[in-house]
């Protein structure tokens, strides 16, 4: 790809910028259009890495270019090509001026679905963006300032690191050197070579050995998630013994000007570590014709390196108008276990390409995945997932069981479940099943005193009940409002 | 006393099908009238007239319930205003215990209504009450609406949802249809327990043997899609004795 003029210009202009007031003049800062080396390396400069890590982007990069080509087109999904010149890859945080004063100039529509969500005013001004709701936020949502501190010098106490992926490149580079990019390689796939060029911050976690993180990670982040970027970056790591609960993403409607999402999550478990990652996805779908929604094209992979550890993923995947997801677990140790649970919800023109991959490598690993797809509107969603048994997956078991629930005669629910055995000792079970929601139930429901709008949320709570157990409290309650949400004007 | 509902000349076509003819049926207040009737002769059809189902098209005629253009009305709005069909086959809904169930149902009235919820506790308290004068045991509330239920289990748990949302208008389609005798007696005694001059009563049914159990004030022969004869406890009697042949206009 030949690099314009124009685009060498702009970088030239920007860090030209960068180099008189970078820290002090954040507002202005700002990548622009399209990708090449220079973005990279201007990414990585504003960011204050190393030189091998500059190396680590550029390499993928280089990746990404040859792979160009090979933009993943086998999952069912469709749109028109993306243009990537034409995208931002860096852009800094709006500046106060650009930002809405008050909730008086949000969208109405936004506000309503916030209201119904039942989420606390000076949040709702939070997650809207309002100017100088920042601080206040942090109390409102945890009461006081002081219950933050007290949360970071409890994890602190404990060793358990908590912070900015940029910031642990600089205080924690050997974990950092050592494990990114250690279970998603950089070239791992389009999508992955992307992100690893261009990501601009993420979270990082570790957790020494023994200890249990005594708290949910991260609901605290709740509002700071708000703008992690359109490519984030996660790297969990359990060592030996230790356990963790992590949580993404947030109810509440988001809306970005970036269209592309492209995250990348990588978690890790040591020896008799226990990993359980749950997250709720509720980005802008579109409207009626699916025009303006998120293309959320992500990567998460867990390993469970160590014997007798495990990696347990939940999702809620409501909102993008595409998603692309396949978060998998790799059972490398003996006695590992893999888990993943999904409810999923495709309705207007939404499209829902996702799964899992349990690949078994150890002796006695033992994997899960439960997956209720949910389709209304125009909706179409896949399951997609692989099991894999290797040769020396002694005992290995397996249990998949994939429901899809139509509502309407538009919509689309698909199964593709693949196989691959290659242990005689091993078990694979697979079950799935499509259902409707009827007439009978509906009306049923009705006559008890529903409208139709709840109705189809309680029989939809019903149908994705085995997996919203799975979730931290907190976020089960909130995700079983968001699934009514979700699905309102999918009936009538 | 009084009229609570008051219906006139009702003509229902199903599947452009005319099943309902120049229906009309007046039930008092506290009063628990039986309908019985040949199959065929449209006794479920009314039962989901009178609730809302969709697919029923009503061609002349009209329902009035407690001064309310019932037809007007959406099948929540009916309940709210104290419609309730304990049903023929009661539905599943798989995942939602039938405690989620009720609690949801009964909120959703009383927001419909204007009056305050009941928070969980108040919930679990109330249902507790009822379950306990039901003689039912508790072990239900957290099983899925309906889910692996037996026949008695299911008509039991409509006797149940009643007992909760205290309709003043009960509608019970063939409640005794797939019982056995010892069900029946359970489930005829909860409705009685239910009985005040609050509510009045619709029973379908084919048998005699739940109305022995029930008692209804007054006993209405469906056939044809019209109200044929109309009478006291004899009549059923006279029914078992001699079937619809013995009855003028129901054969």
């Amino acid at each position: 790809m030949a690099v314009s003029s124009d685009t060498i210009s702009a970088v030239e202009k920007a860090t030209k910028k960068y180099k008189y007031g970078f820290i002090t003049d954040i507002e202005t800062e700002f990548a622009p259009k399209g990708l090449n080396e220079d973005i990279v390396k201007f990414i990585s400069k504003k960011n204050d890495e190393p030189s091998w890590l500059l190396e680590w982007r550029l390499k993928a990069y280089r990746q990404w270019l040859k792979m160009e080509k090979e933009e993943p087109k086998w999952a069912n999904i469709h749109f028109p090509e993306i243009d990537f010149q034409e995208a931002y890859y860096y852009a800094a945080p709006k500046s106060d001026e650009d930002k809405p004063k008050s909730l008086d100039e949000i969208d109405p529509e936004i506000l309503n679905t916030y209201n119904k969500l039942g989420i606390p005013i000076k949040e709702q001004e939070m997650l809207a963006g309002i100017v100088g709701s920042g601080n206040v936020a942090v109390d409102a949502v945890f009461d006081s300032v002081s219950v933050a501190t007290t949360f970071k010098s409890k994890l602190s106490e404990l060793g358990i690191i908590f912070c900015p992926i940029s910031e642990a490149v600089k205080k924690h580079p050997d974990l950092i050197k050592k494990y990114l990019g250690s279970v998603i390689p950089q070239t791992d796939n389009f999508y992955s070579a992307l992100n690893s060029a261009v990501y601009s911050d993420g979270s990082f976690v570790y957790i020494p050995e023994g200890v249990k993180c005594p708290m949910d990670l991260s609901t605290y982040f709740r509002i700071n998630a708000a703008e992690t970027g359109q490519f984030e970056r996660t790297l969990i790591v359990a060592d030996k013994g230790s356990y963790v609960s992590y949580l993404e993403g947030c109810t509440a409607p988001m809306r970005d000007e970036n269209q592309l999402h492209a995250a990348v999550v990588e978690l890790v478990a040591l020896e008799d570590a226990e990993i359980k990652y749950s997250t709720v996805q509720n980005w802008y779908p579109g409207d009626e014709n699916g025009k303006g929604g998120i293309y959320n094209f992500v990567t998460k992979r867990g390993a469970c390196r160590g014997n007798n550890s495990k990696i347990s993923w939940t999702q809620v995947e409501t909102g993008s108008a595409i998603t692309w997801k396949y978060p998998s677990v790799i059972l490398q140790g003996d006695n590992s276990i893999g888990e993943f649970y999904s409810v999923a919800i495709s309705n207007k023109k939404q499209q829902a390409d996702t799964g899992t991959k349990m690949v078994h490598i150890g002796k006695n690993t033992k994997s899960t995945i439960i997956s209720k797809g949910i389709s209304a509107g125009y909706g179409q969603q896949t399951y997609r997932g692989l099991v894999r048994m290797q040769a020396g997956a002694e005992n290995a078991t397996n249990f998949s069981q994939c429901d899809s629930l139509l509502i309407g005669k538009n919509c689309g629910g698909h199964t593709v479940p693949y196989i691959d055995s290659r242990n005689p000792t091993a078990e694979v079970a697979h079950e799935a099943t499509t259902s409707k929601i009827s007439d009978e139930q509906l009306f049923y429901v009705q006559q008890r005193g529903l409208d139709p709008e709840e109705a189809v949320a309680l029989i939809v709570n019903g149908f994705a009940k085995e997996v919203l157990k799975k979730l931290p409290m907190e976020f089960a309650v909130e995700a079983q409002k968001l699934l009514g949400v979700s699905l309102e004007g999918s009936v009538g | 006393m009084g009229t609570a509902l008051q219906i006139k000349n009702l003509h229902v076509e199903v599947n452009n099908k005319l099943i309902l003819k120049g229906l009309s049926l007046n039930i008092e207040h506290g009063e628990m009238a039986a309908i019985m009737g040949p199959n065929g002769s449209g006794k479920s059809t009314l039962a989901s007239v009178l609730a809302g189902k969709e697919g029923y098209n009503v061609t002349k005629g009209y329902i009035k319930y407690l001064g309310n253009d019932l037809l007007k009305m959406p099948p929540e709005d009916r309940a709210a205003a104290g419609v309730f069909l304990a049903f023929q086959y009661p539905v599943e809904i798989p995942g939602v215990a039938t405690s989620t169930f009720v609690r949801t149902s009964l909120n959703a009235q009383k927001r419909n209504r204007g009056e305050a919820e009941l928070d969980a506790m108040q919930f679990l308290k109330l249902a507790r009450e009822k379950a306990k004068q039901l003689e039912m045991s508790e072990d239900f509330f957290q099983r899925a609406v309906n889910v692996g239920f037996s026949g008695g289990e299911k008509k039991r748990a409509e006797v149940f949802q009643m007992s909760m949302l205290e309709p003043t208008l009960a509608i019970l389609d063939e409640t005794d249809s797939g019982l056995d005798i010892d069900a029946l007696k359970i489930v005829a005694e909860g409705v009685n327990r239910l009985r005040d001059d609050k509510l009045s009563g619709i029973v379908i049914t084919h048998y005699q043997r739940l109305l022995d159990y029930l008692q209804p004030d007054t006993i209405h022969i469906l056939a044809e899609g019209k109200i044929v004869k109309t009478g006291d406890k004899s009549l059923a009697l006279l029914l078992e004795e001699k079937g619809y042949q013995g009855i003028d206009g129901a054969n």
